[in-house]
């Protein structure tokens, strides 16, 4: 693919990344953020912070599956720091509006609320990956040093999909979805490997 | 046991009838007038189709002492667009996109169980039971958000002493409409339906609770619980049932829905209670719906403000034990 094709591209993902975020801030000015304000920031956030989660993780089985989407890797970390960026902003909403920047109150969420705990696992988990993102930290940490750091990000994404599961009503199945999505992605990862060897096997001589 | 007024509650004078057009309903009227020719509701149905479920249909009403006064109503719009009745989808706007199909009519309601004599009350005829009041109350949701309703009913011990419970009857039951066909997106959860909830016999005759038909002086809308529903407003809002079909008088505490899918979460009594948070979330404070995001949090009162009419019915009990 084309080095401008690439760059056009990165701009669109940039603009459709930060277009929810848009939607926020405008109707926060505007207070058209419908009737419950504070609920609508903190769903939005933390369903985009798993969408982007999610996406970021297709990228390398939709390459496996066909080597035509090589060229999807240019967006991986653009897409993987978004979803820092909205968990960032879904964890601050959560201090501003739920716990009012009530230190007390937060550690007390943290400890007694596994909920919340699983929540600030995931956002934790997430932070290493997202400050040894620069191709500097790569070249410092060595490709497969860092690679095995940022296996962390499927912790952090099963973590992210369980706290949705223990925020909803119980009987509520509105995170099936996206755990759907996010198994298969995870299971595609051993599948493609095994099949990938299967492939390669020396041929069998009779 | 508190006694004397609850310190928050200003004894300013009832919400005038006019303040109650908020800003979309007062556009509405306007450009309903614009267009004198045609039918208004019609027009309004197409200046607005997320209305096109308001029922709008007049109740004449009653002042009661019993409101709630000095407080700022939630707008009819947020009232009728952020409900919680998952018959009609787990969404808190699928409610009032959904329950359009919700049959009101022909309505009855069963009397069942411990009572003289079995029998069925026609909608119409609970509706001149006894004269409608208008009742504004805070409405306080489990999942901690709030609002100010100004419902239409009477008390729900008038029609309970229509009912004639038998001596033994400890507790009622009330039991919601349930049709597949009508709800097909009940099964968006695992809930069991129909949707079921209860109270003692002493705190269904405590005159705030209310056998609600209306709010804003109209009839119920279908996602408010049309055509009749409970309204307790010193309980979670999950207490209040909704489109009632049937009353069941009974001795033992009947199972009711969310208590039964997550007893240490949903209480049977489920009052509003600060001092006892919901495992997942505090219940120290609210957010008033409608308000801007930095003005919607405020701190949440025992039994919703409303302990003057209802502490005497809990004072032997632990509220800890029995949240």
């Amino acid at each position: 693919m084309k080095r401008s094709t690439i760059i056009v591209l990165k701009a669109l993902v940039w603009v459709a990344c930060l277009w929810p975020f848009g939607l926020l801030v405008y109707g926060a000015i505007t207070n058209t953020l419908g009737a419950d304000p504070t609920a609508n920031i903190e769903l939005t956030t933390g369903y985009n912070t798993l969408l982007l989660l999610i996406l970021s993780l297709a990228i390398t089985p939709l390459r496996r599956i066909w080597a035509g989407l090589n060229w999807l890797i240019h967006f991986r970390r653009l897409l993987g720091l978004f979803a820092f960026f909205y968990g960032t902003v879904h964890l601050l909403a959560y201090v501003a509006l739920y716990a009012g920047f009530d230190v007390h109150s937060m550690l007390a969420d943290i400890a007694k609320r596994k909920f919340i705990t699983i929540g600030v696992a995931a956002w934790l988990l997430l932070a290493p990956l997202a400050a040894t993102s620069t191709t500097w930290a790569i070249r410092k940490l060595g490709g497969k040093r860092w690679n095995r750091l940022h296996k962390l990000v499927y912790v952090a994404a099963i973590c992210g999909i369980v706290h949705y599961w223990w925020q909803v009503k119980p009987g509520v199945l509105s995170p099936l979805r996206l755990t759907i999505v996010l198994a298969v992605l995870l299971l595609a990862r051993p599948v493609l490997a095994f099949v990938q060897k299967w492939k390669a096997r020396p041929p069998v001589t009779v | 046991m508190l006694i004397g007024k609850p310190p928050d509650i200003p004894s300013s004078a009832i919400t005038p009838k006019d303040r109650y057009l908020n800003r979309r309903r007062f556009l509405k009227g306007a450009a309903a007038l614009g267009v004198a020719s045609a039918g208004a509701a019609q027009t309004l149905d197409l200046i607005s189709p997320r209305s096109a479920v308001h029922a709008g249909a007049k109740l004449d009403t009653v002042k009661s002492p019993l409101s709630t006064t000095g407080e700022q109503l939630t707008s009819y719009e947020d009232i009728t667009h952020y409900n919680n009745f998952y018959e009609f989808g787990v969404n808190k706007d699928d409610p009032a996109k959904n329950a359009g199909g919700l049959p009101t009519r022909p309505w009855t309601v069963k009397v069942t169980g411990l009572v003289k004599q079995p029998r069925t009350f026609d909608i119409d005829a609970l509706l001149k039971l006894r004269p409608l009041e208008e009742r504004v109350y805070r409405h306080r949701c489990v999942e901690a958000w709030s609002m100010v309703i100004p419902w239409v009913g009477y008390s729900l011990s008038e029609f309970i002493k229509q009912c004639d419970p038998l001596g033994n009857a400890k507790y009622v039951q009330f039991l919601s409409y349930y049709n597949s066909k009508v709800e097909k997106w009940s099964s968006e959860s695992t809930i069991f339906w129909p949707y079921s909830e209860g109270l003692r016999m002493d705190e269904a005759m405590n005159p705030l609770a209310l056998l609600t038909f209306g709010l804003y002086g109209e009839v119920l809308p279908n996602q408010d619980g049309a055509p009749v529903r409970i309204v307790l407003p010193w309980k979670y809002g999950f207490k209040s049932a909704k489109s009632i079909v049937e009353v069941k008088f009974v001795e033992k505490q009947p199972s009711t829905t969310w208590h039964e899918m997550a007893p240490d979460e949903y209480g049977f009594f489920s009052n509003v209670n600060p001092t006892v948070d919901h495992p997942r979330w505090s219940q120290k404070t609210e957010r008033r719906i409608g308000l801007p995001f930095y003005a919607q949090r405020r701190a949440t009162l025992m039994f919703n403000g409303y302990s003057d009419q209802v502490a005497s019915l809990y004072t032997d009990m632990n509220l800890r034990k029995y949240y």
